[in-house]
């Protein structure tokens, strides 16, 4: 394509990302991270929320690596290919809102959009109503979006800015590092972690993180996002970040069927309860909340390490949410919805739509 | 006739989004598009081929990517 060098972000560049994604996810469950969860984005957040103590459900408890990973590996890639841009400014107290009510949906489903198509990917029919619900909740971003809805403009920024998050990630890891696992022991040093459930399920570390600097670069050079996947089609019926999310999503059903980890059905999945009329509303609001602050929650780590400072707070928000969908009951488990997180999807839909509908035009 | 759109500081899917309005207003045959993002520099590219137009020029000047698109035949 004319003016287009980066061989990453044509067709077969996205593709095979999305293949990459689609090989490494199951094997990460093979050894060792919960069932349908080789990468969730939102559940790792989570998870290093629940390893700080920012909430105290001692089953999703544990630093993960891949984050770490998806943050640094953008870094790297963005400063290899002169992309690195410490950029701030576009609203990012909104920015923190959208990630907050993100996180709550998607705890309320039980996964983000990475982890609704490995889901999929792995069997569970449940996915499928949050990934419709995914779809509706971007479709009325785009409805927003083409009411001229926008965060404004952002402004370049001091590199130390950018360099926040990734700061924080490398701290994390240190943190690991200092404070590692000991066996039989819920809290090692200032981190908890999970001595049972899915915070207890994870890869080691050294493949953890390889993996998630493998992923976070590739996606750094090819733009891979879930959320513009479905927003750029609805938008522009433009099937090129599509692609990529398809390829992952095809490519991880043949590898769990390979690994004997394809196990169809509703009932009894990993990680997953079977409400669904709130399993498509939790994905509808997360949906929304990602179409709102521009990219799925992959999208926003890869940015950040690219210098959005945008985005780390988007992030922040995320993590933050996690802390509070955990503290107040909002978050779903395997046995149904949280005692409060009926209203707190409620909640979400109308902070989003208070956004989405009085947000618009003034770009200056 | 040129227009110019200034999407500096946007991320997408706004770059897109201005460049198709200019496009479907059907007033320019030629349309420079300023953004400071890569992503944006290949969105946009994307978009205005897959309309039929042509990418002409990218140039860049400190971190800011002046594309410019025409009208195909």
């Amino acid at each position: 394509m004319n003016g287009i060098k980066n061989v990453f972000a044509d067709r077969w560049g996205i593709v095979g990302v999305g293949i990459m994604i689609g090989i490494i996810a199951p094997l990460l469950q093979k050894w060792g991270n919960p069932g349908n969860m080789g990468v969730c984005v939102a559940c790792f957040e989570r998870d290093i929320a629940g390893a700080l103590g920012l909430h105290r459900a001692d089953v999703v408890q544990y630093i993960r690596p891949e984050i770490i990973g998806f943050v640094l590996g953008s870094l790297a890639a963005a400063y290899l290919f002169r992309e690195y841009r410490p950029r701030l400014g576009s609203a990012p107290i909104v920015r923190f809102v959208l990630g907050v009510f993100a996180m709550i949906g998607a705890l309320v489903f039980l996964g983000c959009p990475w982890r609704a198509a490995l889901r999929l990917a792995g069997g569970d029919g449940n996915a499928i109503l949050g990934l419709l619900g995914l779809i509706f909740g971007i479709w009325i971003g785009t409805l927003l979006l083409k009411g001229g809805y926008n965060l404004g403009r952002t402004r370049p920024t001091h590199h130390t800015a950018g360099w926040m998050l990734p700061l924080f990630m490398a701290g994390l890891l240190l943190l690991m590092l200092v404070f590692p696992q000991l066996t039989g022991e819920a809290k090692s040093g200032v981190l908890f972690y999970s001595m049972k459930g899915p915070g207890s399920m994870h890869a080691p570390l050294a493949v953890s993180l390889v993996a998630g600097l493998l992923i976070g670069f590739l996606a750094q050079r090819s733009r891979f996002c879930t959320m513009g996947a479905i927003r750029d089609f609805l938008l522009f019926r433009q099937m090129h970040l599509l692609s990529g999310f398809i390829a992952l999503v095809v490519t991880a059903f043949v590898v769990n069927f390979i690994l004997g980890q394809f196990k169809p059905g509703f009932e009894g999945q990993p990680v997953a309860h079977t409400m669904h009329i709130w399993n498509f509303a939790g994905m509808t609001l997360s949906g929304l909340a990602f179409c709102l602050a521009g990219g799925c929650p992959g999208r926003q780590l890869f940015l950040a390490g690219e210098g959005d400072g945008d985005a780390a707070v988007f992030v922040m928000g995320m993590i933050v949410g996690a802390g509070i969908a955990h503290n107040f009951g909002l978050a779903s488990s395997p046995t149904g919805v949280g005692p409060y997180g009926i209203p707190a999807v409620f909640i979400g839909f109308a902070v989003c739509l208070f956004i989405g509908l009085t947000m618009r035009k003034s770009m200056t | 006739m040129a227009k110019t759109i200034d999407a500096r500081g946007l991320s997408c899917p706004q770059p897109v989004l201005m460049t198709l309005d200019e496009i479907k207003a059907g007033k320019a045959d030629e349309i420079i598009i300023t953004v400071d993002n890569d992503a944006a520099k290949e969105n946009v590219s994307r978009a205005a081929v897959s309309r039929g137009w042509i990418v002409a020029d990218i140039g860049e000047k400190e971190g800011v990517f002046g594309i410019t698109i025409k009208k195909g035949n």
